[in-house]
């Protein structure tokens, strides 16, 4: 599990976003991968093949091996995705449907 | 060097081609340009269809069905012997209609092609029946139903290419990459292949090297008329199966990308691809399947197609240089069954080259005489 160098000011600019329907801390203008590196779950999906679970990898836009659901987006590179406040992230588990089964 | 037939172009109809020869002929030479070349081959859409084609033409009707035809048995020939599998589904093809005017004109033109052909196997689908062909997507409100061909198929074309090359080198043949032809000489009835890596003889050498095949075919008295149409292609991320059958410009591949296509644009030798072809691809894509809206699209691309004056393929055999051919087609994937059948059987000198005459270039003589 990765953790911040600097633990700090955690006030004004924090913010909390869902990931699969539990509240998660984080900073003003990082990313979702980076938030999601500090989980104690630090997977972003489970591949449409052989459901293998992936994590971030190159953290800067190019394995797409990070792709994670962000509502109202789709399926998009965690990180190359900036966090806000209340959005809501989900796992990708498989294959996507194109319509949603919930 | 010396042997018995060049093919001068490896996309997918020279690849095809010479495979079919390989099976004919002992020393069998494929001459591949260099990853700079433009490859309408590697730009494809990989429809294996029949239903749109031959209006008014009926004898490239029958070619394509018979080809489309021969792919049954024809695909699995080569996944045997290359060991390559080409992702060929063959449960039939649709065309959606949107609005009551598209479903009409659909219906005119499946009827022009069932007073050219007995039993076309191509019928107009009314939308209730088209619905029952998606149980897991819903249509657009405008979707009025679809031309429905049950021989239509698709094959991942990338992989018929390697599969087609893998099989000619398995039947014995060779492949030389990033070639460029200087010049074909004549004399003593043979051809002299001028390359910058050296000259190769040969008794017959056959030009299928897309755009590029005019100028090589000229000097030996073929003249082929085409022009160059540029295709945009989009393709989106890996969804779940959800489309059982490809349609004439979506189909969903075996890894679950949906690819989307294609535009048939006259801007010359532009490769670059457009913005607006984009929107259009999807806007129309959306029409029919509302829920593509919310799946994202990950590439896009463009290729050039040579197009003949009527769409139909051109077969070419030299009269003043006899053991010179050539093809020009734009629908490689659909006619590889038989260019690698019958048409190398044709030009290897097996059976009559009577039938392919309706595909020479002097059709278009006769049209303006």
């Amino acid at each position: 599990m990765f953790r911040l160098l600097e633990q700090g000011r955690s006030g004004e600019d924090a913010v909390t976003i869902d990931l699969d329907g539990q509240p998660v801390r984080a900073r003003a203008g990082e990313t979702v991968a980076s938030v999601l590196m500090r989980e104690a779950e630090a997977w972003c999906r489970a591949t449409p093949v052989s459901q293998a679970r992936r994590a971030p990898y190159c953290m800067m836009g190019v394995c797409f091996d990070c792709l994670m659901l962000v509502e109202g987006e789709g399926l998009l590179r965690a990180c190359q995705t900036y966090v806000r406040d209340g959005m809501k992230i989900r796992r990708q588990i498989g294959a996507r449907h194109v319509v949603p089964s919930c | 060097m010396v042997v018995d037939c060049v093919v001068i172009g490896g996309g997918i109809v020279g690849s095809a081609i010479a495979y079919g020869l390989a099976g004919c002929l002992d020393d069998v030479l494929l001459l591949d340009g260099s990853d700079g070349d433009p490859r309408a081959a590697q730009a494809n859409f990989g429809l294996v269809w029949y239903q749109s084609k031959g209006v008014g033409m009926p004898a490239y009707q029958r070619l394509s069905r018979e080809s489309v035809q021969e792919w049954r048995s024809f695909h699995k020939e080569i996944e045997d012997m290359s060991g390559v599998p080409v992702e060929f589904v063959g449960r039939g093809g649709l065309a959606y209609c949107l609005g009551d005017e598209e479903f009409e004109a659909r219906q005119a033109i499946l009827s022009r092609l069932a007073s050219q052909m007995a039993d076309t196997g191509i019928e107009m689908l009314s939308r209730g029946a088209v619905e029952r062909l998606h149980p897991g997507i819903r249509l657009g409100p405008e979707v009025t139903g679809a031309a429905f061909s049950t021989l239509d198929a698709h094959v991942n074309p990338l992989r018929l290419l390697l599969a087609l090359q893998r099989a000619f080198a398995h039947r014995g043949g060779t492949i030389r990459r990033s070639e460029s032809v200087q010049a074909i000489e004549t004399g003593r009835g043979q051809f002299r292949i001028r390359l910058k890596t050296g000259d190769v003889d040969a008794a017959r050498v056959v030009i299928a090297c897309g755009e590029a095949s005019r100028v090589l075919a000229e000097p030996l008295g073929m003249t082929l008329p085409f022009t160059l149409q540029r295709g945009q292609i989009i393709v989106t991320e890996r969804m779940a199966p959800f489309l059982a059958y490809p349609s004439d410009r979506i189909r969903q591949t075996a890894c679950g990308t949906v690819m989307i296509g294609a535009t048939k644009e006259d801007v010359g030798f532009d490769p670059g691809t457009t913005a607006a072809a984009a929107a259009g691809l999807t806007a129309r894509a959306i029409r029919v399947f509302p829920d593509l809206a919310q799946v994202s699209l990950v590439r896009q691309w463009s290729g050039r197609r040579v197009i003949t004056p009527d769409i139909a393929p051109l077969y070419e055999r030299s009269a003043a240089f006899p053991g010179a051919y050539a093809c020009v087609c734009h629908s490689g994937v659909t006619l590889a069954a038989y260019h690698a059948r019958t048409l190398a059987q044709r030009i290897a000198g097996r059976g009559s080259w009577h039938e392919m005459e309706k595909f020479s270039a002097r059709r278009f003589d006769v049209q303006a005489a």
